[in-house]
């Protein structure tokens, strides 16, 4: 009778070191072929970086038929049309959040969180058409005209000699940096509302009602309770949207305007990574320098995108030290 | 609504030639002919290979992959025939040892959408439509619009240009007549299949264009003359080079091919942009085929020709009905002429040789 489990222990130990070993390989696979993808991106855009030096990151410059390229253009209109996007959904998603764990119906619960959910699986495409065929038009003859005119006295900066940003003036064409916004927001806030969902539910009960026992508003316990016990993990939420803002391709080649031009204002069109790269890259011969450049922006996006999330690891050890 | 030529399922496309391509190049089916290149033509390609399999004749798998994308794959060998918009610079041919020829003409259009303004009455010339593309003319009632239209109550409305976000054969044809007509535009923009327009926005495809410019007041753009048609658009008429104000229709097109000098052009690379004549209407162009001179396999070099021959012969239809305009036939046997260097050990491939 002895004899069988031992016999079972050490299947059992030759069972746990070939797992283990898979489990290693596993994940080893992500760093390798994360690895391998920077290395790529790296070298087949050495000849661009080569050729027109760290000038390739801050020149706004796209221009193919002279065989000139600049970076600053692309990155610029990334990083501002997820910030946009960001500072719309953020609160957005926060409140969905909130009134989802704290203040919505039991009835109504599960059906906002699937309705949520499945604003999540719509694919990146369906948002691109309905951005370009919906929302430009409105934006174009409704909401571009209004913040012409009521934002009018914001001041062109730098200064009126030397304008490098207008605000909301210029031609109402429905697509640019704002729409590209609105659609990214609109993208990323099913990930914010049902990330900082999560996070609120793991604030303790107890500490709640210690709060409401204490004779605290709802308001109150939030700001004094719930927030300051999830800060670090709400942080986490909203990188997790940013993240999926800057590399966002087809709904953002929608509606962005596709213009390889700095923008000068939220309605100039201008141009994502992703969606400069979705544009061009078809007919970009082999070897070509435009392929070359092309590259080069895809391993800025790596590195900017690498650069979000460290940041965001940053903020949320900050968030639990605090 | 014609969602086939927008970008994503360009890259599907493209996708799916490179695995085609591969698949053909192991198997080798004895039936079926593989191309791959410009979107421009595609729609008639597409026709003519569904007519050409419906009579009995061989399976034609054409991927509209972009006018780039399709002279690497030519050079690479992984298609039987490559397409592209642009004519490919006789060095290139000669040492990617290739032979060209046309295989039909396509026009491009301007369209507009101006409140109030009946589009196909406009009258521009390619001149001020190269200043609007430069970012110089940016309201539709500017003087110098209002002098080519008088009675025409030109709006104080900014004019938004739009242009083709993806690379494409049309942007290609559209800024090498700009590039003719407007010296400031070919020395600061120039021509190419993706150029950096100095004002406006791009979209995706030529539906992308049309639907922004429909969508846009003010807005201005050029497309296909297929698809200015299908949409319904106005497209305003444009002085010729004979100083003709001309609308678009399929008889200036042919007019303009007529004029093409085939016999001197070098690689049958003629042009047909801004050629004078009054009925001319200027932005004409012919896309091409890419043939290897040493195929590896003469077998199926010869049914691409068979398939051309055919669609020079039969294709007219196809060719009416999606406004396109067929090649000469003086044209077709200048093509049939270049077939002849394709050359399977000594002898030529195409028949029809001496």
């Amino acid at each position: 009778m002895t004899a069988v489990p031992f016999e079972n222990s050490r299947k059992l130990h030759l069972g746990e070191s070939l797992f283990k070993i898979l489990l290693y390989v596993a994940a080893s696979i992500v760093l390798v072929t994360l690895a391998a993808i920077l290395i790529i991106l790296f070298v087949s855009g050495q000849d661009a970086f080569r050729h027109f030096g760290a000038q390739f990151l801050w020149t706004d410059q796209w221009d193919p038929v002279r065989g000139l390229y600049g970076a600053a253009a692309p990155i610029v209109g990334t990083l501002a049309s997820a910030a946009i996007a960001l500072i719309i959904a953020w609160p957005l998603g926060f409140g969905i959040a909130y009134f989802l764990t704290e203040i919505c119906p039991r009835a109504l619960r599960a059906p906002l969180g699937i309705a949520i959910e499945l604003l999540a699986a719509i694919p990146s495409i369906v948002y691109g058409m309905w951005g370009f065929f919906i929302l430009a038009p409105f934006m174009s003859t409704s909401i571009q005209p209004w913040l012409t005119e009521n934002f009018s006295w914001l001041p062109v900066l730098p200064n009126e000699m030397n304008p490098l940003w207008f605000w909301f003036q210029g031609a109402p064409v429905g697509v640019g940096l704002l729409t590209a916004g609105f659609v990214l927001a609109i993208m990323i806030l099913p990930f914010i509302a049902a990330t900082s969902r999560d996070v609120l539910l793991t604030t303790p009960q107890i500490l709640k009602d210690g709060g409401y026992a204490m004779g605290a508003t709802r308001w109150e316990v939030l700001t004094g309770v719930v927030i300051p016990a999830v800060r670090g993990s709400l942080f986490g939420a909203v990188f997790l949207g940013l993240g999926r803002a800057l590399g966002e391709t087809m709904a953002v080649t929608f509606v962005i305007g596709n213009a390889n031009r700095l923008p000068d204002g939220f309605f100039a069109p201008t141009a994502s990574i992703a969606s400069i790269v979705a544009n061009t890259f078809p007919e970009a011969d082999a070897g070509s320098m435009k392929l070359a450049a092309l590259f080069a922006l895809g391993f800025i996006l790596f590195v900017v995108s690498f650069f979000v999330l460290a940041l965001a690891r940053l903020l949320l050890r900050q968030g639990r030290m605090a | 609504m014609k969602m086939s030529k927008i970008m994503p399922r360009r890259m599907v496309t493209g996708a799916l030639a490179a695995i085609a391509a591969l698949a053909s190049a192991g198997a080798a089916f004895a039936d079926e002919i593989t191309g791959a290149g410009a979107t421009f033509p595609q729609p008639v390609y597409t026709r003519w290979a569904e007519q050409y399999a419906g009579q009995g004749g061989d399976t034609l798998n054409y991927q509209g992959i972009g006018s780039g994308a399709g002279v690497t794959q030519i050079i690479n060998r992984t298609v039987d025939f490559g397409a592209s918009d642009a004519p490919v610079a006789p060095e290139r041919l000669v040492s990617q040892n290739l032979i060209q020829f046309p295989a039909v003409i396509g026009a491009v259009v301007v369209a507009v959408n101006i409140p109030g303004v009946d589009g196909n009455a406009l009258k521009l010339t390619g001149s001020l439509v190269g200043d609007i593309y430069l970012g110089r003319l940016r309201m539709w009632n500017d003087p110098r619009i209002r002098a080519l239209n008088p009675g025409v109550n030109l709006p104080a409305v900014a004019i938004a240009p739009v242009y083709r976000a993806d690379s494409s054969g049309t942007t290609n044809i559209f800024t090498t007549y700009l590039s003719a007509v407007n010296l400031p535009f070919n020395t600061t923009i120039g021509a190419g299949s993706s150029v950096s327009f100095r004002a406006g926005i791009g979209a995706p495809g030529n539906a992308g264009v049309a639907g922004a410019v429909r969508n846009t007041r003010g807005g201005i753009g050029y497309v296909e003359y297929a698809y200015a048609t299908e949409n319904n658009m106005q497209t305003p008429q444009l002085q010729n080079r004979s100083g003709q104000f001309v609308r678009p229709s399929v008889q200036a097109f042919a007019a303009s091919a007529a004029q093409a000098p085939w016999a001197t052009a070098p690689n049958m690379a003629a042009s047909m942009i801004n050629t004078a004549g009054a009925p001319n209407w200027p932005i004409v162009s012919a896309t091409y085929i890419l043939l290897p001179k040493n195929p590896a396999d003469a077998d199926r070099a010869r049914k691409v020709m068979q398939f051309f021959d055919w669609a020079f012969r039969s294709g007219q239809s196809a060719v009416d009905a999606l406004h396109y305009i067929p090649l000469p036939a003086a044209v077709q046997n200048q093509a049939r002429q270049r077939w002849c260097q394709v050359r399977s050990g000594n002898a030529p491939v195409w028949n029809g040789c001496h």
